[in-house]
């Protein structure tokens, strides 16, 4: 490499904007990618995005903390994210009323489930302490996951791509499961892929049923909250 | 616009103070969500819309979800030994739980609504 070329290489690795842009273009590729493959449910733009990227890192020898030195400004937007989730949740609220204690109870219960299946089965694989912690709200929506296992002493980067896989998994072969145990009440069908696969079940159900949509939003937000509470506590308690 | 970025920053904020003054378990943007729906039910009863700009910077945020995902999820080049020596509980616990979770929140579910509503 000649100097200068090794002088704007030593500035592109260092600098903000180039981990931004690239962020933003593996983005736009990821998303162009699904498109090709007719938006098939196991090609989430997410998990490409990120492979993408964690690729180039890989083949550059460019360190992740230096990469997330730019990311981080897309990567702060998560907290006001999450409080946007009370906007769509507002307004389906008066759609939902009428069924709201039975399914908050089902919500409450099945991502206590979905949780404690995950933990249990990889504990009786011997999964260590922290890939515990980073699996247990696994089926919560990212950014409450992530913060969730912090708390717990996880690792927060291990919990976004599980719960990013459990998202698409289960928007992926959920419907399947659901036909096989004969649930056809789009209500419960919506809560079930809310609970346990969050926003990218979500997708999926708004894609098939407008009722399963509804439904499957309310799951996502009211687990979230949910498990907030109930899991940090629970986790104290088997310490 | 600024004032809804504005009214969801605050949001968090106050989730972020409330959560360490109180100690509590819950992360600060999952409160500042709390508190936002809590407003809008109260604000805006009658499924009256909340203000159409904080429906605008909402939906955008919200449609561009994955992207906020992307750089946590890049941390995976660091974890590449844990994930290599934790690739089987990982796997099930993800493929597994996931669907044991679908299949018994949907029973659950459809039971519930069938007898309480």
């Amino acid at each position: 490499m000649t100097p200068d070329l090794s002088e704007i290489w030593v500035y592109l690795a260092r600098e903000p904007l180039s981990a931004l842009t690239v962020t933003l273009l593996a983005w736009l590729a990821a998303l162009r990618l699904q498109r090709l493959l007719h938006r098939h449910p196991l090609a989430n733009p997410v998990l490409l995005a990120v492979a993408i990227i964690a690729g180039g890192l890989l083949a550059t020898g460019v360190d992740y903390r230096s990469y997330f030195q730019g990311a981080q400004f897309v990567h702060f937007l998560l907290g006001p994210a999450t409080v946007a989730l009370a906007v769509p949740l507002h307004r389906q609220w008066s759609n939902m009323r009428a069924a709201i204690l039975p399914a908050l109870i089902a919500i409450v219960l099945g991502g206590a489930f979905a949780g404690m299946a995950g933990v249990g089965l990889a504990m009786a694989l011997g999964g260590t302490p922290e890939v515990l912690a980073s699996l247990a709200p696994r089926s919560v929506t990212t950014p409450v996951a992530m913060s969730i296992a912090e708390r717990l002493g996880g690792l927060p980067s291990l919990t976004a791509v599980v719960v990013l896989s459990s998202g698409v998994v289960g928007a992926a072969v959920g419907p399947l499961v659901l036909n096989w145990v004969r649930v056809t009440d789009w209500r419960a069908r919506g809560l079930a892929m809310g609970t346990a696969s969050h926003g990218i079940g979500t997708a999926r159900a708004l894609s098939v049923n407008v009722t399963a949509g509804v439904f499957s939003g309310l799951a996502m937000g009211f687990n979230a909250v949910a498990t907030a509470i109930w899991l940090p506590l629970l986790w104290k308690l088997f310490q | 616009m600024t004032g809804a970025i504005t009214a969801l920053l605050f949001c968090q904020l106050l989730g972020e103070v409330l959560a360490r003054m109180l100690h509590l378990p819950v992360p600060g943007p999952v409160i500042g969500m709390v508190l936002l729906f809590a407003f809008l039910l109260l604000r805006h009863r009658n499924g009256e819309p909340p203000p159409e700009q904080l429906e605008r910077v909402s939906d955008a945020l919200l449609g561009h979800l994955g992207l906020l995902f992307v750089p946590a999820g890049v941390g995976v080049v660091v974890l590449l030994h844990t994930l290599a020596e934790n690739w089987l509980p990982l796997a099930v616990a993800v493929g597994a739980g996931t669907l044991l979770g679908i299949a018994f929140t949907g029973r659950l579910a459809q039971a519930l609504l069938r007898r309480m509503s």
